[in-house]
């Protein structure tokens, strides 16, 4: 009988770099700076860890393909390393790598790193990519880009919930502008400025009806995660932080090909969060779970997530958003550091960027943007589209 | 007698008046001219338009009796990879057929329609599909830019349920150097205009339509409709006068709506005449270019049976004007523009890949799960609905003929395009299955969740490097 994975693996270690447009730095600058400070994070030696994953998404600009990016720019010497990819959720992918050699007894002591150098594309946006969905996508896909297919669950979220273009663009300007405040409040973001709804309105359409505000930016970064057994974890540190539930899903092909999915919403979202609080034993997300990095790719996407996540009652996550429920002095506060809007998205980090927040939130390091007593903090990776993804979750506590 | 069961038209959306392009180029020293032509969207060409015209000819028939597909145009895409086989493809028709391209001048299309003919006439090959096609690039600021326009015509020619017989037929054909465009070469060149005139349209059509008379013992009077293109429309009334005609005998020209689309020219007029065409009519149609195939129909009672809308004059009420010289020059590549490095991402197309994906993508096929029913796009082995999951019982299914529903929709900007926003959406398809597609022929805010939608088949890019021209269906909204 499976038992999952609650309590068996406690985080000791984590670094990540400033985020941004760094033109002087190299993946292999940005994955040694994470390394350094999640060495020292942790008080343990290179040579104590046993084995790595990697997290990375476009190999074509970055690192390349397998594994030994990593192994080379840290002189990991001559331990299992294991590159992991599935889109934007590379990162959190390379963490579940680390967690379960752990927590299977096939290692004491793991690292988890996530890298993307996204500023060497040469314009503006995530590169082109016409393969990206497969070499039969390349003669069948629409001409879609992430805003585009992000932009698609807004059209059908505002049909779907009876919101005018209006309405719905308000909604996710004070989701975007929310999320700008936290941002402004965190040394480490690419984005630090703060913005008011109205801006965020007046701003061009990037993919109708998402504005330039509604997107969040693309960045350079890395990030870094040390995992150990749960009951090795006090011999490192007085205040570890234990994974409750690592949860993952990915979607069947219904959404896209059957006509069931009402496309307003993450099906993959909704089935790994109730696997999830099943696994950690949450019986009431909205109100036990503290605080969440969610995937904010795009503004919509963290509204709808609320929704999935059980956050907020389908349909009603306006209601929450108007009421602050999700700003940095609400019941339930989402993207303290700024999430993936302002820190900003080098893909293959943000799953341990959004793991390094809630880790640094419980252990009470967050200065200004700390939660009062948070018990339990969401993680909530997305790679894909709306109607074709991966999400991976993870729920950490004391 | 065999002779013609069906037919059908395409003409594209926009229009570019010919004020426009004057405003624009008339500098160089063109004269003002009325009306308007037919413009090809960005993602049309003449395999493209092709197909669309043979969709709404073949409206109601069976593609799996289509025994034969012949394409007509002086514009092929490709100088070697059949664009008849892929007007084929995209129809889905049967591979056991006979397919060729008839080009090199723009009587092709009346060449395609004869050697039809010869094909079913003997009862060895019936249901031929005939597709003239042309889109037509003239040099900015000539007097050809002003003329020339972006159309197709389709007639399927048969044995049984005849509505025009083909009654006889006499061609004239000379070297005739007009207009000419070596391979390698982007625009046509062309002589002067006294001598196409005099030496080319009212010599040679008369020529053709008087041998016509003559071998069948006909008079002019006889014909309820004479059809003919020409460039210039003072020459167009003066063969009138020359074959003896009365003016109502004559099918009004395509030049002041839609232009000289070239090998479908004829073909189209000829479809315009038979929307009109009562039981008993006797048809001429000449064509024109490198001499002149005259062909005359007697058009019988089935005739009634086919006026389900099909056919050129639909197109009037549907067309758009595009005010902008400027996308005009853009949309048909004929000045470099800018679209980003963005733009500039091209990945290399698999032909392997697309020689065993052809159904999927030029045909629309997907399959239809045989235990629950559940139609799917792509074809899957494994069942998607999801309590089902059967494995490997599948049979093939068209979606290109499905009627859809917008489910949702986005303007994009960022997406490489020359004409931005990129609009794409999801489709909801009638009967099941739903998939991502680009919207085309549409402003954005024309578009609505639960709007209806059908598919239409369209060049979905050039790689230019590599010389390949990749077709695909997208979607566009069902005119009301």
């Amino acid at each position: 009988m499976a038992e999952g994975i609650k309590n068996k693996v406690a985080i000791i270690g984590m670094g990540c770099t400033k985020f941004g447009e760094l033109w002087d730095k190299g993946s292999e600058d940005l994955m040694v700076d994470a390394f350094k400070e999640a060495i020292d994070d942790a008080g343990i030696e290179k040579k104590d860890i046993q084995a790595a994953w990697l997290g990375s998404h476009f190999e074509e600009q970055n690192i390349g393909k397998g594994a030994t990016a990593l192994a080379q720019a840290l002189k990991l010497q001559f331990i299992p390393v294991t590159r992991t990819e599935n889109f934007c959720a590379s990162g959190s992918e390379a963490l579940r790598g680390a967690c379960y050699a752990v927590a299977s007894g096939a290692c004491d002591i793991a690292l988890a790193l996530g890298v993307e150098k996204l500023k060497d594309t040469g314009y503006g946006g995530l590169p082109g990519s016409p393969n990206l969905m497969g070499t039969k996508n390349r003669l069948i896909g629409a001409n879609m880009t992430a805003p585009g297919a992000f932009a698609m669950l807004a059209t059908r979220y505002f049909a779907q919930y009876g919101l005018s273009p209006e309405e719905g663009k308000t909604m996710l300007a004070k989701v975007s502008a929310k999320s700008h405040h936290n941002g402004a409040l965190n040394p480490k973001a690419h984005l630090r400025r703060e913005v008011s709804v109205e801006q965020i309105m007046n701003a061009p359409i990037v993919a109708w009806p998402l504005g330039l505000f509604d997107c969040c930016g693309v960045s350079d970064g890395s990030a870094a995660a040390i995992v150990t057994r749960a009951d090795m974890a006090k011999k490192f540190r007085a205040d570890p932080v234990y994974v409750k539930a690592l949860q993952i899903a990915v979607s069947s092909g219904e959404e896209l090909m059957y006509t069931d999915w009402d496309g307003a919403h993450v099906e993959t979202t909704v089935r790994a969060a109730a696997r999830a609080y099943e696994e950690a034993g949450i019986k009431n997300p909205r109100e036990e779970i503290s605080m969440a990095e969610v995937h904010d790719c795009f503004s919509i996407t963290e509204a709808v997530t609320m929704e999935d996540l059980q956050f907020s009652p389908r349909g009603k996550v306006k209601e929450d958003i108007d009421a602050g429920r999700f700003n940095l002095d609400g019941e339930q506060p989402i993207q303290t550091d700024g999430g993936l809007k302002c820190f900003g998205h080098p893909i293959g980090a943000s799953g341990l960027r959004m793991m390094y927040e809630m880790y640094k939130q419980l252990q009470g390091k967050a200065g200004e943007r700390q939660v009062k007593d948070p018990k339990f903090g969401v993680t909530h990776n997305l790679g894909g589209f709306p109607a074709m993804n991966v999400i991976s979750m993870f729920i950490v506590g004391l | 007698m065999p002779g013609i069961t069906l037919y059908g038209a395409y003409v594209p959306q926009y229009r570019i008046s010919r004020n426009t392009i004057f405003s624009a180029v008339g500098f160089l020293g063109t004269f003002p001219s009325p009306g308007e032509k037919a413009v090809a969207n960005y993602d049309e060409d003449t395999v493209s338009m092709a197909v669309a015209a043979a969709i709404d000819c073949l409206n109601g028939m069976e593609r799996e009796k289509i025994e034969g597909l012949y394409l007509g145009t002086t514009t092929p895409p490709y100088a070697v990879r059949q664009n008849s086989g892929i007007i084929a493809g995209a129809l889905d028709l049967q591979p056991n057929i006979r397919t060729a391209d008839f080009v090199g001048c723009t009587k092709s299309g009346t060449g395609a329609l004869l050697s039809a003919f010869d094909a079913v006439k003997g009862g060895e090959t019936s249901n031929v599909l005939v597709c003239a096609s042309d889109y037509r690039i003239a040099k900015p600021g000539g007097a050809l830019e002003h003329l020339y326009g972006d159309g197709a015509a389709a007639l399927l020619l048969g044995n049984d349920d005849v509505i025009a017989t083909l009654e006889g037929h006499y061609s004239v054909s000379y070297d005739f150097p007009d207009r000419w465009r070596a391979n390698t070469e982007k625009f046509e060149h062309a002589w002067e205009d006294r001598f196409i005139r005099d030496a080319g349209y009212t010599k040679m059509i008369p020529e053709a339509i008087f041998g016509l008379l003559k071998k069948y013992d006909l008079k002019i009077q006889d014909f309820a409709k004479i059809v003919y293109p020409c460039l210039y429309p003072r020459e167009h009334a003066a063969i009138a006068k020359r074959l003896g005609a009365d003016p109502s005998q004559i099918q009004e020209s395509t030049l002041p709506s839609v232009g000289d689309t070239g090998s479908a020219s004829p073909l189209m007029m000829l479809v315009a005449a038979l929307e009109e065409a009562k039981p008993g009519d006797k048809i001429i149609v000449a064509s024109y270019g490198s001499g002149s195939d005259a062909i005359f129909f007697q058009v019988t009672e089935k005739i009634d049976k086919v006026r389900d809308g099909r056919g050129a004059k639909k197109y009037l009420a549907l067309k758009k004007e595009l005010s902008s010289y400027e996308k005009y020059l853009a949309f048909r590549n004929v000045t470099s523009m800018d679209t980003g490095m963005r733009g500039e991402e091209n990945a290399a197309t698999s032909m392997s890949l697309l020689f065993r994906e052809r159904k999927t993508v030029l045909s629309l096929c997907g399959s239809i799960c045989k235990r629950c029913g559940t139609p799917q796009y792509p074809s899957q082995r494994i069942c998607v609905k999801p309590d089902c999951g059967a494995v490997d019982e599948m049979e093939d299914y068209r979606f290109s003929d499905k009627k859809g529903v917008l489910f949702t929709y986005t303007g994009d900007n960022l997406a490489a395009s020359i004409d931005p926003p990129a609009m794409y959406g999801l489709v909801d398809f009638e009967g099941g299955g739903r998939f991502w597609f680009d919207l085309t022929d549409c402003s954005l805010d024309s578009l609505k969740v639960g709007m209806p939608v059908k598919m239409t088949f369209r060049r979905k890019y050039v790689d230019e490097p590599r010389g390949v021209h990749s077709y695909f269906w997208k979607a566009t909204p069902l005119s009301a």
